[in-house]
C-alpha cells in the first residue's frame, strides 16, 4: 500500500434513490475507492447537521450527503428540507474553519449507479488533496463500551 | 445496560464476497469487536443452513442481537429478519452489513476491500447494542385494484383481476381504450389482424362487471400508502352524456367542423369535432372535443350534432368531474410514445413527401385507415418500390442508446405486407442486425428471405430527393453503405418507411412523480430489480406492466400484465400488510408546542394537542422520513430504528478503524 493520505469518508444514503444508486453500481461492478463507508437513513431529511459534526469529530475527513433529485423525493418533499437545511450548515462550518469542499450534498437517483461511482471517485480525490482534517478529539464514549454515553437515553427514549 | 451477546456471520456468497474480501481475517476481526458473542463465516447465509445457523445461535447460545455481513439489506434483510424471529430473536435486533454491492462489488485492491468491510461491519456492530426490540405495524389493506392506462396490458392485468373477483378502476386517459395496438393493422409473426385479436379483450372489459371503466380520464392525484392509497381521478367532459349515448355517431356525421387531424390515423386524415376515435371503440360513446367545436370555443353554430342525436344526449354544459377512489394497489400500463424521427434530418421526415413513420404505414395498410387499406404514395399511386430503414433513432448515441426490440420484426412485417399487397413492388431492408429472437420470429425472416425482399446491411446514411442521374430523377433516394458488399449504394425509391423505436412518454417522468415512483436512466419507469422483480417498484403497491417499462412486444407484454396482476393479487387478497415500525414519536414532556415540525411533514402526520401543548404524531400516516426529528431544535421527536444515538454509533462505528 502506498504511504498516499486515504481520508476517511461517511457517506450519509437515503434508503430510496442513493442507496439503491450505490447498490446498482455495485451489481454494475462498477470500480470506485474504497474510503467512503455508507450509513442509509430513510430520507436524506433525517440527516441532520449534528450527524455531520459527529463524523468529522470522530475522524471523518469528509461528509457526503446523497439525496433523491428534487421531486422524486419517496417522502413528497423531504429532501428540499435536506437542500434548505445544508447551505446554512455549510456557512457555519466555514465560520468554524472548515473548507467547503469537505462536506458535499449530490441528488442520486436509484438508476444512476455511474454518478454514484463517480461521485465518491471525485470526493475521495478532492479530500485527498485537502488533507487529513483532524477534528478528532476525547469523547465520552469508552471504545469498549460503545453506546453506552447513550444508552440510558435510548431506553427511556422511545416507547415500543 | 445489561452486555449484549453478539453474533456475526460473515457471508462469502461463493467467491462474490470471498473473492474480493479477506473473510477470515474479517471474522477473526469482528470476534475481538466489543460485545460480539460470536463470529462465523459461512458460504451461502441466505440459504436454509445458514438461516439455521442464526436460528441455532439464538437458541443454543442466547445470543441478543445479530449481524449478517453479506449483499445489500434490499436483498434479504426480510429473509434474516425472519429468521432471526423464528429463531425467537425480534427481527428488529438483527442488522445487515452490505459487503458486498458497497464493499467486494466494487473495490479492486483486495486489502482495501477488506479494510472497508470492517468498517461497514463495524458501524453495525456499534449499533446493535442500541436497537430495541420493534413489533412491524399492520394496516388493512383495501381490496379494490387501478389500472393506469386501457392499452393491451391494462385490459390483460385488469380482465385478470377481475377475474379472481376483485374489483378494477381503469383509467384511461383517451376516449376509447385500446392503446397502439389498436392502431396496428397486422401482429407479428402470426400476422394475426391487431383488431380481431384485440376487441374480444375490449370487449370484455367493457362488459365486466368488476371492471368500472374510467374512460376519458385521468390521475390527477395519488396520497396513501401501500393498502390504502388514496387516488384523485378527473373525468373528463365529452359533452355527452354517456348513459344516453348509443354510440351511433350520427353526431360525427352532423357536425360541421371536419377539418381536424385525425390522431388515430397520425394526422393523416381529418375527423369531426364530435367524433368517436375508430368503429370498434369500448365503450362506443362520442366526445366533443373542447378546442375544435364552435359551440365550445364561443362562436355560433347550428349544433346539427343535437338535431342529429335522437336519444338526446350533447350536454355542452357537462363539466369535467373529480372523483376520489380508494385503491390498495395500483398498475401502471401507460405505455410508449414512438420515437419522432424529425429530429433525425438526414432522413428528410418532415419535409419530403412519402419519408413516413411506422405507426403512419400502420394506418395506410389498415383497411379501415385513410387509403382504406391501399398502399399509396401521397399521390394516390402505388409505390414501385419501398425502402425500410431499421433502428431510426435506436442504438444512437445521439437520441436513444437503447435496442428497441420489436422494429426488426415490425420492419419485416411491413415488408411482407407491402409484398402482399403489391407483389410486383420492390422491397429493401436497411438494418444494422436482424434481431429476431422470439417464438417463430427467426422462421418470419427466412421466410422474408424467401419473398424476395431486398436485405441491406447498412444503417441509411441519409434520404434526398436530389437525384444525380435519369434513373434517379423522380424519386427518393436512399444512401446506405452495404458492409456486406463493401459499397455505398443509392436506392432510387418511391417510398421510405422509417422504423423508429419505442420511447418513453413525454410526461412518463411527472407521472411517475404523482404516483411516487423513478425512472430509469433510459426514461422509462424502473422496475424494482431488473431480473427479479420486472413488475414493481421501489413503492409497495405500486407495479407496473408493458412498454411503460421497456419496449418490448405484444406477447412480452401480455404476459408481464399478467404477472403485475398476480403481484397486485398477492397484495390484496390479504385483509392486512405489515409496514415497518420505523415511525415518529414525540414524547409531549419535552415538546414546548412550537409547531415547527407541524409544517414539516410530508404527510401531514403531526398535529397540535392544544390539551397538551404539543405535537403528536399520528401513527398510521406516519411514513418514516425523520424530518420532523432533524427539524427539532430540541431533538425531541424521535425516530424508531434511527434514533440519533444509532446514527451516532454507526458513525462511531464507521470510524473506528
Amino acid at each position: 500500500m502506498s504511504d498516499q493520505f486515504e481520508p476517511r469518508l461517511i457517506g450519509f444514503l437515503c434508503r430510496w434513490c442513493s442507496y439503491n444508486g450505490a447498490d446498482l453500481a455495485g451489481t454494475s461492478r462498477m470500480k470506485y475507492p474504497p474510503n467512503l463507508v455508507p450509513i442509509k437513513t430513510n430520507c436524506s431529511g433525517r440527516v441532520d447537521p449534528t450527524h455531520i459534526f459527529k463524523a468529522l469529530a470522530e475522524g471523518a475527513d469528509g461528509v457526503l450527503i446523497a439525496g433523491c433529485h428534487p421531486g422524486d423525493c419517496h417522502y413528497i418533499n423531504g429532501n428540499y428540507r435536506t437542500a434548505g437545511r445544508f447551505p446554512l450548515m455549510h456557512k457555519m462550518l466555514e465560520q468554524l474553519g472548515l473548507e467547503p469542499g469537505r462536506v458535499r450534498l449530490e441528488w442520486v437517483s436509484a438508476a444512476e449507479g455511474d454518478k454514484f461511482a463517480r461521485v465518491v471517485t471525485e470526493f475521495t480525490e478532492e479530500i485527498r488533496a485537502l488533507g487529513p482534517l483532524g477534528w478528532k478529539t476525547q469523547t465520552d464514549v469508552d471504545p469498549a463500551k460503545p453506546g453506552t454515553a447513550a444508552s440510558d437515553r435510548v431506553e427511556e427514549a422511545v416507547p415500543a | 445496560m445489561a452486555e449484549e451477546k453478539i453474533a456475526v456471520y460473515i457471508c462469502h456468497c461463493g467467491t462474490n464476497i470471498a473473492g474480493k474480501v479477506d473473510v477470515e481475517e474479517v471474522t477473526r476481526w469482528a470476534a475481538e469487536q466489543p460485545n460480539v458473542a460470536i463470529a462465523r463465516e459461512y458460504k451461502y447465509m441466505c440459504s436454509d443452513p445458514g438461516q439455521d445457523l442464526i436460528k441455532q445461535d439464538i437458541k443454543e447460545h442466547g445470543i441478543t442481537r445479530a449481524v449478517v455481513a453479506a449483499c445489500s439489506p434490499t436483498m434479504h434483510e426480510p429473509t434474516f429478519r425472519k429468521a432471526a424471529g423464528d429463531g425467537g430473536l425480534n427481527p428488529f435486533l438483527l442488522q445487515m452489513a452490505n459487503i458486498r454491492e458497497h464493499c467486494s462489488w466494487v473495490t479492486i485492491d483486495g486489502d482495501a476491500a477488506t479494510e472497508k468491510a470492517k468498517r461497514i461491519l463495524g458501524a453495525q456492530i456499534h449499533r446493535l447494542p442500541l436497537n430495541v426490540p420493534l413489533e412491524p405495524i399492520e394496516v388493512p389493506v383495501n381490496p379494490n385494484v387501478m389500472v393506469v392506462g386501457g392499452g393491451i396490458a391494462g385490459i390483460e392485468a385488469a380482465l385478470k383481476l377481475a377475474a379472481t373477483g376483485k374489483k378494477v378502476y381503469l383509467v384511461e386517459r383517451d376516449s376509447s381504450i385500446g392503446g397502439h395496438m389498436a392502431m396496428f393493422d397486422k401482429t407479428f409473426p402470426t400476422l394475426d389482424c391487431a383488431a380481431c385479436i384485440l376487441t374480444p379483450k375490449m370487449s370484455a372489459a367493457g362488459k365486466e362487471p368488476n371492471i368500472e371503466m374510467l374512460a376519458y380520464s385521468e390521475v390527477t392525484q395519488v396520497d396513501g400508502y401501500v393498502g390504502n392509497f388514496k387516488v384523485k381521478v378527473k373525468k373528463k367532459a365529452r359533452y355527452v352524456d354517456v348513459d344516453k349515448c348509443t354510440g351511433c355517431a350520427l353526431c360525427t356525421e352532423a357536425c360541421v367542423v371536419r377539418k381536424v387531424p385525425n390522431e388515430f390515423d397520425q394526422g393523416l386524415s381529418k375527423r369531426a369535432a364530435a367524433y368517436i376515435p375508430f368503429p370498434q371503440a369500448v365503450p362506443l360513446k362520442a366526445t366533443i372535443d373542447p378546442t375544435r367545436c364552435l359551440t365550445l370555443t364561443g362562436k355560433k353554430c347550428k349544433q346539427p350534432c343535437v338535431t342529429a342525436c335522437g336519444p338526446e344526449a350533447i350536454d355542452f354544459d357537462q363539466k369535467d368531474e373529480e372523483i376520489e377512489v380508494e385503491v390498495g394497489a395500483i398498475i401502471m400500463a401507460t405505455g410508449f410514445q414512438l420515437w419522432d424521427p424529425t429530429p433525425e434530418t438526414r432522413y428528410s421526415y418532415g419535409h419530403l413527401d412519402n419519408v413516413i413513420s411506422s405507426l403512419e404505414f400502420e394506418r395506410i395498410s389498415n383497411a379501415s385507415g385513410p387509403t382504406g387499406g391501399h398502399i399509396v404514395c401521397k399521390n394516390g399511386e402505388p409505390p414501385k418500390s419501398v425502402a425500410i430503414l431499421h433502428c431510426v433513432g435506436s442504438r444512437d448515441e445521439n437520441y436513444q442508446e437503447f435496442c428497441s426490440r420489436v422494429c426488426c420484426m415490425y420492419s419485416l412485417k411491413f415488408a411482407h405486407l407491402i409484398k402482399e399487397h403489391l407483389p410486383e413492388t420492390e422491397v429493401y431492408e436497411c438494418y444494422i442486425d436482424m434481431r429476431t429472437y422470439g417464438k417463430g420470429y427467426e422462421e418470419f425472416y427466412k421466410r422474408l428471405m424467401n419473398e424476395g425482399v431486398h436485405f441491406i446491411r447498412g444503417r441509411a446514411a441519409e434520404v434526398s430527393d436530389v437525384g444525380l442521374s435519369e434513373t434517379e430523377q423522380g424519386h427518393l433516394i436512399v444512401k446506405v453503405e452495404d458492409t456486406l458488399l463493401g459499397i455505398t449504394r443509392r436506392l432510387p425509391v418511391d417510398m421510405v418507411v422509417l422504423s423508429s423505436g419505442l420511447a418513453p412518454r413525454d410526461d412518463a417522468k411527472a407521472t411517475s412523480q404523482i404516483f411516487g415512483f423513478g425512472c430509469s436512466a433510459n426514461g422509462f419507469y424502473l422496475e424494482r430489480h431488473p431480473k427479479l422483480e420486472p413488475v414493481s417498484t421501489i413503492t409497495d403497491g405500486i407495479f407496473i406492466a408493458g412498454c411503460c417499462q421497456y419496449p418490448k412486444d405484444i406477447p412480452d407484454t401480455v404476459a408481464q400484465a399478467g404477472a403485475a396482476a398476480a403481484g397486485a393479487l398477492a397484495l390484496v387478497d390479504n385483509p392486512t400488510v405489515k409496514v415497518e415500525p420505523t415511525i415518529s414519536y414525540i414524547d409531549p414532556e419535552k415538546c414546548s408546542g412550537c409547531h415547527i415540525c407541524v409544517g414539516l411533514c410530508p404527510h401531514a402526520a403531526i398535529q397540535y394537542n392544544a390539551e397538551k401543548d404539543a405535537a403528536e404524531v399520528i401513527e398510521a400516516a406516519c411514513k418514516g422520513c425523520g424530518v420532523c426529528v432533524a427539524a427539532c431544535g430540541s431533538g425531541v421527536p424521535q425516530q424508531r430504528g434511527y434514533l440519533d444515538e444509532q446514527i451516532f454509533a454507526e458513525i462511531e462505528g464507521a470510524l473506528v478503524i
